[in-house]
């Protein structure tokens, strides 16, 4: 029973996971860049909702979407004013500027909230179920898996049903022959850190309600292991980041409960280095075709 | 006014010039062909139109709007399609999807829906693997879905990049033909070719370039009894 206990508790981790994740790949798949400050982005919205609950007293709809709108603007204008200007730089230019907007936004945090660690009030108020004495699963759990499905199967309709999200497949496989097509790169580029961030919002909420503390390096390590998650799914790809992220969730919970709780991030990284010997494109990465 | 005017064009990659002020002219109607050998930019001239490439001087101009200083993306919307140079259609997705996003501009269902297929008619091989990925194509039928992507954003004239690149010899016949056909039906083209012979035995006129400049033009029948252009491109 407990082995299904750990089980589920590592889905739900894992969605967390994949959330984040999904920011991630879409980011590198449309712009060709590794948003190293989406993480923090996830510590921001945690801090957004978090003020808007305790401090403002608002409800709880009202402070996720509050979270989410400021989450949306801050990607939108991080990629304006950091990325943009560098959209013909040489990636490693454009990887150093995401690490500055990285800690730029945590000590912003610092500076704002200060560094000692605050209570955050989980948004769900369903009570644990109890399957047997032993196997109970919590609110925060169940809320994770369905509020991740639900975003899941909506992106997934989104990219393969609308003009909008063909457009970002178009621009992701080859920017120049998207632009003939007549789709507007920029704005697309901006669409896809908008989704990435409001699912960074989402995410923070989730992780702050399942491990109820907020700092501002809450972001750092959930963000470090959705872009493991993104690259063991293969990056790029949006089924791959699902996939990565719940496995890796599942991975983690399993060998902290069996093997080590020590333990359970060096298991993490190496499942990352064996991935990367084995499969470098990872699980449902796409082959590099070489262009002729 | 000719439907495509352009007028002292300059393109540098850095330091490098690679479009040295150029000028010509596309009449409607008609279909013109850029020929020349390898790095004279004749691909550089063609991205510049599109957007792809920003010029550096002079104009261009379509129906009379200077496309220069107008955003890429909208310049499909005016009636301008491009099929470019290894053809870059977008492998990941089914032949239907490309096709759609050759319409990706347009607003109306009906004519979207015509127009698809008028391109099925035109490709009969394409509406057989409509939902195939394009990138499982042979390299003819994946020139034929770049040819009818462009169509789909029902141009006034067309692009076309090296469309014989890469075909064997009846095919490359097969594709001049559908230029040609495409032209009668009313669609102006601007042709890119290092295939010189058979570029000017469709065109109405040609320009020959030499490292980023024109050294000749004329009406095709005229550049191809010209000795020195048959030396240097028609190997005769």
């Amino acid at each position: 029973m407990s082995f299904i206990s750990f089980l589920i508790s590592g889905i739900s981790l894992g969605s967390i996971y994949a959330l984040i994740a999904l920011g991630y790949t879409m980011v590198y798949g449309i712009a060709k860049m590794l948003n190293f400050a989406h993480g923090d982005v996830i510590m921001v919205g945690g801090f957004v909702v978090f003020t808007a609950m305790s401090t403002m007293q608002q409800p709880v709809w009202l402070s996720i979407l509050m979270g989410m709108v400021v989450c949306t603007v801050l990607g939108v204008t991080i990629e304006k004013i950091a990325y943009k200007p560098l959209r013909n730089a040489s990636p490693l230019s454009v990887l150093i500027t995401a690490i500055g907007v990285s800690y730029l936004l945590q000590n912003l945090a610092l500076l704002i909230f200060g560094s000692s660690s605050q209570t955050f009030q989980s948004v769900v108020s369903l009570p644990p179920i109890r399957i047997t004495e032993t196997l109970v699963i919590t609110g925060e759990t169940i809320v994770t898996i369905i509020t991740t499905v639900v975003i899941m199967v909506g992106l997934t309709l989104f990219i393969n049903r609308t003009k909008p999200g063909q457009a970002m497949l178009a621009v992701s496989e080859d920017r120049g022959a998207a632009q003939l097509m007549g789709v507007n790169v920029n704005g697309t580029i901006s669409l896809t850190f908008a989704i990435g961030s409001a699912l960074a919002a989402v995410a923070g909420v989730l992780l702050c309600s399942m491990y109820p503390q907020i700092n501002a390096y809450t972001g750092q390590m959930p963000g470090i292991k959705a872009f493991i998650a993104a690259v063991f799914g293969g990056i790029g790809s949006i089924p791959g980041a699902m996939i990565g992220g719940v496995l890796l969730g599942i991975i983690e919970n399993l060998s902290r409960a069996y093997i080590s709780s020590q333990l359970s991030d060096a298991i993490v990284f190496a499942v990352l280095i064996l991935m990367l010997l084995i499969k470098p494109t990872g699980i449902l990465g796409r082959k590099l075709n070489e262009k002729v | 006014m000719a439907m495509l005017q352009i007028e002292n064009l300059e393109v540098s990659y850095g330091m490098i010039r690679a479009i040295k002020g150029i000028s010509f002219e596309v009449n409607e109607g008609e279909i013109v062909t850029l020929i020349g050998a390898n790095g004279a930019g004749k691909t550089t001239i063609l991205h510049t139109i599109t957007g792809l490439v920003a010029a550096k001087a002079g104009s261009i101009q379509f129906e009379g709007k200077e496309l220069t200083k107008t955003p890429p993306h909208k310049i499909v919307a005016m009636g301008m399609a491009h099929v470019p140079e290894g053809r870059r259609v977008f492998s990941q997705l089914s032949v239907l999807k490309n096709l759609q996003l050759g319409a990706y501009t347009r607003k109306d269902r009906d004519g979207i829906q015509k127009d698809l297929e008028m391109v099925y008619q035109r490709f009969p091989r394409l509406e057989e693997r409509k939902n195939q990925l394009a990138g499982t194509l042979s390299g003819g039928e994946q020139q034929m879905l770049a040819m009818g992507r462009a169509l789909m954003s029902h141009p006034k004239i067309i692009l076309m990049d090296e469309p014989s690149m890469g075909l064997s010899p009846i095919l490359v016949s097969e594709i001049f033909d559908i230029i040609k056909s495409i032209n009668e039906a009313g669609t102006t083209v601007l042709l890119v070719e290092q295939n010189a012979k058979k570029a000017l035995s469709i065109a109405h006129r040609g320009y020959v370039l030499e490292t980023g400049k024109i050294v000749l033009s004329g009406p095709a029948q005229e550049l191809m009894d010209n000795d020195s252009i048959k030396k240097a491109y028609l190997g005769e």
